[in-house]
């Protein structure tokens, strides 16, 4: 089992889409939320994933391709 | 003995011990350093920073590492000059520079890897790590080699050479990650969680992040123990330009200085400014952005510290600006003319943001103004390699030398002898 933290970002029609709900629903993950903003054409979320790892990273792919950015809760962290 | 106590979440104020954490576990708010003020307060004084090296540890009492862990590169005491050329041309009664590329790996990032690598000794890492495309994996090496750590660096797989040089002569582990930056980006938060290394700016970023503050109490001792009225600043994640801010607070707060408003203006790049994009929207919700700058190392596309930084500058009626790539190039050139200081495109940002923000009134010209200029021209010569002068050429004789001068700079002028 592994545990992951990371940052949605929601923009768009993304907005509209149950996709945490999704997450749960298509994939052996465990979503919780923690903090979270979010107004009618852009949003954040910052959540934690329980699962098996492999699983998380089948996960967070899917949430990529659904059009909402992925990262980790610390922001970038690839520096000059 | 250091008077740090623990670390603080910044949203809910939760505590955590003095470990490598950077995370709230609670809300996952970013966590920052909290110290004993009464404690410091009873020992800190002007006489007692003074006689203290001429380094950042002058100010070790201020700082989250005990003594016997200092790694020391002799960072800091960079010198603060008085630009008066460059403040005629910007229309400015008092101009300072806080020339910063005079680090031992010519940027600011010696000052907070040297806070993060005295931490990582003194919390028994043997292993210093990074993701970086330049300056911060400069910085990570040499502290590793001074200290006789290891130092693992990662890199994009698609960065030039002669940034990689800069960090490869201090014999760090290189790895080369054949991905995207966000790719880079998530492996290394995945490591830093499974790996006992300190990554500077993750598990021990609260550490790290404290360094930028011996910016702001330089400058105020430069000063002659004042702060100034107004600083420009670059912005990527943020953290340097809340920590500068939080500089000044401390010092007032411990009577260093008098209490003296000190507004913060940011800089950044027009082809990565979601932090000024946030300020113009009147919005703390930060967009990330995918950079497209020369101000490579400006280039965060999602600031861990933007929302903080808007907050700052929103509290010290601050402002902040965006600057075009041929405007950077610009700054470069106007401090290296006018103060004989050649900065990198960061600092390019600092001295376009400046004008900026003098144009649109966000900088009142005639107040006392701080420019942090906070990394070296030679690690970006290629942004101002074409726009720079050319030599004349001429051949190994006075004839040669004459015809081609007057060609370029006009006829010469006779030298009269005598009366």
């Amino acid at each position: 089992m592994a545990t992951r933290r990371v940052r949605f970002t929601f923009e768009g029609d993304a907005v509209k889409e149950p996709v945490i709900y999704l997450v749960g629903h298509e994939f052996e993950v465990v979503t919780n939320i923690r903090m979270a903003d979010v107004e009618h054409d852009f949003g954040w979320v910052v959540l934690e994933l329980d699962g098996d790892h492999d699983e998380i990273d089948r996960a967070l792919a899917w949430v990529s391709d659904k059009g909402v950015r992925v990262d980790p809760v610390a922001g970038d962290v690839v520096e000059s | 003995m250091t008077y740090a106590t623990c670390l603080a979440c910044r949203e809910c104020g939760r505590e955590f011990p003095l470990e490598p954490l950077h995370v709230c576990d609670f809300c996952f708010g970013p966590l920052e350093v909290a110290y004993d003020h009464d404690g410091i307060q009873s020992k800190i004084t002007r006489e007692r920073i003074e006689s203290g090296p001429r380094s950042i540890w002058r100010y070790i009492d201020l700082l989250p590492v005990d003594e016997d862990f200092i790694v020391d590169l002799n960072v800091g005491w960079t010198p603060l000059l008085k630009a008066d050329r460059l403040a005629e041309r910007l229309g400015m009664r008092e101009l300072w520079i806080k020339n910063d590329t005079c680090n031992p790996s010519w940027s600011f990032k010696d000052r907070v890897v040297a806070v993060a690598s005295s931490r990582a000794r003194q919390l028994g890492f043997q292993t210093l790590a990074c993701a970086s495309t330049g300056n911060l994996a400069n910085s990570v090496s040499a502290h590793a080699a001074r200290a006789g750590m290891e130092a693992i660096v990662f890199i994009p797989h698609d960065l030039e050479a002669g940034k990689v040089l800069g960090s490869a002569v201090y014999n760090p582990t290189i790895v080369s990650v054949n991905g995207s930056y966000d790719d880079v980006n998530r492996l290394c938060s995945e490591l830093a969680d499974n790996r006992h290394w300190a990554f500077v700016n993750i598990n021990v970023r609260p550490y790290y992040a404290e360094g930028s503050r011996t910016l702001a109490y330089e400058v105020a001792e430069q000063l002659g123990w004042r702060a100034p009225r107004q600083v420009v600043a670059p912005m990527a994640s943020g953290s340097l330009f809340t920590k500068i801010h939080k500089g000044f607070q401390e010092f007032q707060q411990y009577g260093l200085i008098e209490e003296t408003p000190v507004r913060m203006i940011g800089a950044q790049a027009e082809g990565c400014s979601p932090i000024t994009t946030a300020w113009r929207n009147e919005t703390t919700n930060i967009r990330p952005v995918k950079p497209d700058t020369i101000a490579k190392s400006l280039a965060i596309g999602n600031p861990a510290d933007g929302y903080y930084a808007l907050k700052t500058m929103k509290r010290t009626d601050g402002g902040s600006t965006a600057v075009t790539d041929p405007e950077v190039v610009e700054g470069i050139q106007m401090l290296a003319e006018c103060e004989g200081v050649f900065a990198e495109t960061a600092g390019g940002v600092t001295i376009a943001g400046l004008r900026q923000a003098i144009e649109t009134g966000q900088v009142d010209p005639d107040e006392t103004t701080v420019a942090f200029i906070t990394g070296g021209g030679l690690k970006t010569a290629d942004a101002v390699v074409e726009h720079v002068t050319q030599p004349i050429p001429v051949e190994g004789t006075l004839q040669s030398f004459e015809d081609a001068f007057a060609e370029e700079v006009g006829a010469p002028q006779a030298v009269g002898v005598g009366g």
